[in-house]
């Protein structure tokens, strides 16, 4: 097949049946939409960009867990710990290794492998050992929890690799944050500008790729799998190697979430991967609408500025909310607020919305 | 055109042994409820596999495709025992299963159903439209309703989409269990016709559980009879042109 052919055939699958938006007024008001992320800085105080970088590390793992979930049908409860391993895994590297020649860059990957790697374990004994349903939450959330406890009691001076301290529960901290290299000086990608436009670029990059993936045949058979594991079996599939690859995907997208989060705030703690941090990401995927990438992505963003805003206003009642949130989103809009929205106005949400009902 | 290698080859097959079973033991704990069945399929043949409920049909069809391992026996494809083969496995060395019931994914479209029946080989895009194309051709309705949710069709288009879907991966075997059942008459004689069609084009061999005589007539080249988990005799081409003798099997 000539490579032209094959460019327009891969770029084809950015639309398609499992997800949704497709056509030039989709893509328009996507161009919209970045255009007015991109601007954004222009009118705003650089410090408040960087701190607005917080609501976009935390997508990428959001996006993860809409595949896992919301696509392969399988609930994982404890993505955080593919977040909490790249964090600290991301520390211990450039800790060690230092910010010079770009090794920030090279830990990043580093760590995002090593939650890969991580996941490819524990998954294969999840998959290959037949856990589905609600077992593997629980098994996904004792591992999650595990490691918080395990991270909480290594204050002691005895725990450290090399010369990163782990802290316990204080959280380490003290790591570089991403740094470039460049002729004359390296540039270091504090909370400012510059890793506001990194993030988002990163963010355009892996939303596309995930369009392109579940639009794919890898991607319809794990939505055949979540409709009805032992059919697509007898189809002839190895349902566990794409439920496994499937896990092994998000949970890379948790780890890239932890180690942009630890470079952004120059921290990480246990307790990012305790039982509230673990219930988070669960609740911004199933409110947006997990089955579909769009609705995860905003969905995310919005509970985040309503969680951000009532630690800041509500304190401790944030929490609470958004254990009430998660409750009526299931009761009253299962397939999530956008789609149950948006179908008031659209006849082929409402199409959509009766598939995710049945 | 390549589009059915397997079919194509199994037709050239015609006369050897596709599927056998030696003194196949099977259950679910506690007695066994296939105790040592023993049959045989030729490549090209349309074998009905009859008896009453409870005598374990479809049992035996689960079997076949791997959803329950032997306890006893085995049961060989092309000459090579599958007794420990998973049923993915058996799925790609060209064994099709119809469940009863069918079990189409209802919140995909038609053609995304036929797409995940595309297993066996991951060729390539002109392979696939080439495959639909021909299913199309023979279940034209599943043409007209493509984008169309499976979850909405009648049971007798389930039906007619669960058969094209396992026919996306090119078996060289089909295993249908009771395709007639909950489906209106004139469909069911629409569907045994493109059963016969494509075992005469492509040589397929077609295994099935009935119960509905007409389809068993229709279809069915040879029967098997199965009582108490064994099979007890064997009805040849001529005397299923008999209605009565295939009734005395049949009855309750």
């Amino acid at each position: 097949m000539p490579r032209g052919n094959k460019t327009t055939s891969v770029l084809k699958l950015l639309e398609g049946p499992q997800t949704l938006g497709k056509g030039p007024g989709f893509w328009s008001g996507c161009a919209v939409v970045l255009a007015l992320a991109c601007a954004y800085p222009l009118f705003a105080d650089g410090y408040d960009v960087g701190n607005n970088v917080y609501f976009f590390n935390w997508v990428f793992m959001a996006l993860g867990l809409s595949l896992i979930w919301g696509y392969g049908g399988a609930l994982s409860f404890g993505q955080t710990a593919f977040f909490g391993v790249a964090g600290y895994a991301y520390g211990v590297f450039t800790i060690n290794l230092g910010d010079a020649y770009g090794l920030t860059l090279v830990s990043l990957v580093a760590a995002v492998g090593l939650s890969a790697l991580f996941a490819g374990v524990l998954g294969y004994f999840l998959f290959f050992g037949r856990i589905s349903g609600v077992f593997l939450g629980i098994v996904t959330l004792s591992v999650t929890l595990v490691l918080e406890r395990f991270m909480s009691q290594t204050a002691g001076p005895e725990w450290a690799i090399g010369s990163a301290r782990l802290n316990g529960f204080n959280g380490m901290g003290g790591m570089p944050s991403l740094t470039i290299p460049w002729f004359g000086a390296d540039i270091a990608l504090y909370p400012d500008v510059g890793l506001y436009y990194l993030t988002l670029a990163l963010l355009v990059v892996v939303y596309l790729a995930l369009r392109m993936l579940v639009n794919s045949r890898f991607g319809n058979v794990l939505v055949a799998i979540r409709e009805n594991p032992q059919r697509a079996e007898m189809l002839g599939y190895d349902i566990r190697r794409y439920q496994l690859v499937a896990f092994v995907i998000g949970s890379a997208l948790a780890g890239l979430s932890g180690v942009l989060y630890t470079a952004w705030g120059n921290y990480i703690t246990p307790s990012s991967m305790g039982m509230s941090a673990a219930a988070l990401p669960v609740v911004w995927v199933a409110v947006g609408g997990r089955s579909d990438l769009t609705t995860t992505l905003f969905g995310t963003l919005l509970v985040l500025a309503g969680f951000q805003y009532l630690t800041i206003y509500g304190s401790q009642y944030a929490l609470v909310v958004m254990g009430f949130l998660l409750v009526v989103t299931i009761l009253l809009a299962p397939s999530g607020i956008f789609i149950s929205l948006g179908s008031f106005f659209s006849r082929g949400l409402r199409r959509r919305q009766a598939r995710e009902s049945i | 055109m390549s589009g059915w290698p397997r079919s194509i080859w199994a037709k050239s097959m015609r006369k050897e042994v596709l599927l056998e079973t030696m003194g196949l033991w099977a259950g679910y704990g506690g007695k066994p409820v296939l105790q040592g069945v023993d049959l045989s399929v030729r490549a090209g043949e349309i074998v009905a596999v009859i008896g009453r409920n409870g005598v374990g049909k479809s049992t035996l069809m689960r079997s076949l495709i791997g959803l329950l391992p032997p306890q006893q026996g085995s049961v060989l494809f092309e000459g090579a025992e599958i007794n420990n083969l998973s049923a993915h496995k058996r799925a790609r060395l060209g064994i099709g299963y119809v469940p009863q019931g069918r079990d189409v994914f209802p919140r995909m479209s038609i053609y995304e159903n036929l797409l995940v029946g595309q297993s066996i080989d991951g060729s390539g895009k002109a392979d696939v439209k080439e495959r639909v194309d021909r299913i199309y051709g023979y279940f034209p309705i599943l043409k007209e309703r493509r984008d169309q949710r499976a979850g909405t069709l009648s049971g007798g288009q389930q039906q007619q989409l669960a058969i094209g879907r396992v026919l996306m991966g090119d078996p060289a075997l089909i295993l249908l269990d009771e395709p007639s059942e909950g489906i209106q008459p004139n469909i069911v004689q629409d569907i045994a016709r493109i059963m016969v069609e494509l075992n005469r084009d492509t040589g397929i061999t077609v295994v099935f559980v009935e119960q509905n005589l007409d389809m068993i007539r229709q279809m069915a080249q040879r029967c098997y009879v199965m009582d108490k988990g064994s099979v007890t005799a064997e009805i040849g081409k001529d005397a299923l042109e008999d209605r009565d003798t295939v009734r005395r099997y049949l009855a309750v």
